[in-house]
């Protein structure tokens, strides 16, 4: 049986999306006051088909090439891929490990499901999109379903406060980005990334389009929370739910990186040497202040937003790199820093709880008597993000980082090594806090109880960011042939004339 | 003709903006924001988007204003209160807005000359209907996008529904 392009390129959004709405309507039929746990399952099962249909596009992609649908504005090729099931992987974790999270305390535990997966759909759809306004509703999807979900620790007024705002600062990003989407058009005459290119060489307003790619950037920016944009990401990941800050400082974070790849290698390869300059600056930016940041904090989940706003900036220097480097360095980067940091937060999910009691560096003292197989796992997710050998990180900062130097990019490579070294005291210094000896009181101790799907999902990523650091060579071959595709301009000509013949008429 | 209107309406746009911005009770920010939706229709419809003139009304000034004044009414808002806590706006925010808009102007002036040969209302003069190039567009196309937009409202129904619940 074939299925029609429009379907099979779609596919894993379509499971996703499907799964979604009969969460979302299966929630009134179970009892109020009862366990949710069945739409969980659900919700997993619809991962799970999502990842079997993006498995599947990968084998018609091997035989036949790119899919095309939907006039252009989509299509399916190993880039796609990659990012697909990088999204799914951090869907299914955040799903196991909040399986018994809101047990007990949400009454909207069931709408939760269902925003996780349309949130999921929309990333997919940002990283499959070849069209700018296709990319931008992918964008606010993925985004209103986090703002949302950031807000679903209701009586806690942290809770209210991240998620108003992250929605309002999320929001005037959008605006940006959207401009940046009509500058582009207005000097370009398209929205498709594959016929900018073409349409950026016959512009007669070059300078127009710059300033296209530094709305475009500034709005991604505020995204992947990089620095100067940064300013919400401490007060959100605080106050959010943590397995809901595990999935949004990963997932729509790798969406927002393979749209912008796609854009800037894709659309505006013609002006490299400018916007990498401009990647360059905040890059580095990003790198010192998260840093410098984290070093303050002793609030843990504060803790690691910063360490969220220096790992953006380690991946937006692969940016600065030659394509053949880059996309593959920042596809990669964009998995292990997935696997570590969603690993890293369902450690937290299971030590905090709905509650949150224990969130300063303090109460973790003695973690690992306490607990020692969550602190020996924190302890190796905090590793990796140092980027000891054998672990993902270690990997992925040293394709980023040859990927800079290759492209010439000495200092920006300098920088981001002395940053790997301060990064090196504040992990340590968390891990010690954890293997210190400390006399705690009875009271102060909380039951920590590891339900089963928990403990799966934190072996699952325990042993992807073991095998990403050992054996890279497959996930990394899978980015290489990723990274041939954002530059591919087989769908140009089709595009351009489309183009053309609206200009002209 | 269409300089001296694009003129009016473009100061009235701005101004209606900022009045919105300065005004401390709800429903007169709402009130001028009603006032840029329409001066925003008439600059649109000055230059050829007669469709989208329309919409601009029907939609933003007639239906989302009227959610908007509900709302306001509804909750019973009172005048802000102002708070001085923060001086963010003041070093931040305002030296931001006018670097922004220092650049933009440098580049449409730098562009001045491309930008005149675009004529951007130019091709809607003519024959073609406004409606059938927006619709063959957005029903071919951008057909999946416009689609897709469903799935985004159906995820702000859920959220709004998911807050705004009382908790059991």
């Amino acid at each position: 049986m074939q299925l029609s392009a429009n379907v099979l390129t779609l596919l894993p959004e379509y499971v996703l999306c499907l799964t979604g709405i009969i969460v979302m309507l299966a929630e009134p039929l179970i009892k109020p006051g009862s366990s949710r746990k069945p739409l969980g399952w659900l919700a997993l099962l619809g991962t799970l088909g999502s990842v079997a249909a993006t498995v599947y596009q990968l084998s018609i992609v091997r035989s036949i090439g790119t899919l095309h649908a939907f006039s252009g504005t989509v299509q399916a090729d190993r880039f796609s891929i990659f990012f697909h099931l990088v999204i799914a992987c951090v869907v299914i974790v955040t799903l196991l490990s909040s399986l018994d999270y809101f047990e007990g305390y949400a009454s909207h535990a069931g709408e939760y499901f269902a925003l996780v997966l349309f949130g999921a759909t929309g990333m997919m759809l940002m990283t499959s999109s070849t069209e700018l306004l296709m990319v931008f509703i992918g964008l606010e999807i993925s985004s209103i379903a986090t703002y949302i979900m950031a807000g679903f620790r209701k009586g806690q007024a942290a809770s209210a406060e991240a998620a108003i705002k992250y929605f309002l600062l999320g929001s005037f990003a959008t605006a940006f980005f959207l401009y940046g989407i009509a500058l582009t058009f207005g000097a370009t005459g398209t929205t498709s990334i594959a016929s900018i290119a073409s349409g950026l060489a016959a512009s007669q307003t070059p300078l127009l389009a710059i300033v296209a790619i530094a709305m475009i950037v500034i709005g991604i920016g505020f995204k992947v929370s990089a620095a100067p944009f940064h300013v919400w990401t401490p007060d959100v990941y605080q106050g959010a739910p943590s397995p809901v800050v595990g999935l949004m400082s990963t997932a729509p974070k790798a969406a927002a990186f393979a749209v912008l790849l796609r854009i800037l290698f894709g659309g505006y390869p013609v002006e490299h040497a400018k916007w990498s300059a401009l990647l360059w600056i905040i890059a580095a930016l990003s790198m010192t202040i998260g840093n410098l940041g984290a070093l303050l904090q002793r609030d843990v989940k504060r803790m690691l937003a910063y360490s969220s706003i220096a790992h953006a900036g380690y991946l937006l220097a692969a940016f600065t790199a030659l394509p053949q480097d880059g996309i593959s360095a920042a596809a990669f980067y964009t998995a292990a820093y997935s696997a570590m940091n969603v690993g890293a937060f369902a450690v937290l999910t299971q030590i905090l709880g709905f509650r949150e009691h224990a969130r300063n560096r303090d109460d973790f003292a003695g973690m690992a008597q306490r607990h020692p197989a969550l602190a020996a796992l924190m302890a190796f997710f905090l590793l990796s993000m140092i980027g000891i050998p054998f672990t993902a990180g270690f990997f992925a900062k040293f394709y980023v980082f040859s990927g800079a130097m290759h492209a010439g990019y000495v200092w920006l490579t300098v920088i981001g090594l002395i940053n790997s070294g301060v990064a090196c005291f504040y992990y340590l210094r968390f891990i010690a806090a954890m293997y210190s000896v400390r006399e705690t009181s009875a009271q102060e101790v909380h039951p920590v109880r590891v339900a089963w799907p928990a403990g799966l999902s934190l072996g699952l990523v325990a042993a992807a960011v073991l095998v990403l650091g050992i054996l890279p060579g497959s996930a990394l071959r899978l980015a290489q042939h990723a990274s041939v595709q954002p530059t591919q301009q087989e769908t140009a000509a089709p595009a351009v004339l489309r183009a053309k013949t609206k200009i002209v008429r | 003709m269409a300089l001296a209107l694009f003129i009016i309406f473009g100061v009235l746009c701005v101004a209606g903006a900022l009045n919105l911005l300065f005004q401390r009770h709800p429903i007169n920010s709402a009130l001028s924001l009603v006032v840029v939706m329409m001066a925003l229709a008439v600059i649109y419809w000055t230059l050829g988007a007669e469709f989208l003139a329309a919409a601009q009304v029907i939609v933003y000034s007639g239906a989302i204003m009227v959610l908007f004044t509900f709302v306001i009414m509804l909750l019973n808002a009172g005048e802000e209160e102002r708070t001085t806590g923060s001086k963010a706006a003041y070093f931040v925010g305002i030296p931001g807005v006018a670097g922004i808009i220092a650049l933009l102007t440098y580049i449409f002036l730098h562009e001045k000359a491309a930008l005149g040969y675009a004529r951007l209302g130019g091709s809607l003069d003519t024959a073609t209907s406004n409606i059938s190039e927006i619709s063959r567009v957005l029903f071919t196309d951008l057909l999946l996008p416009f689609e897709v937009t469903s799935i985004l409202i159906l995820v702000a129904i859920l959220g709004a529904v998911v807050l705004a619940r009382r908790e059991q």
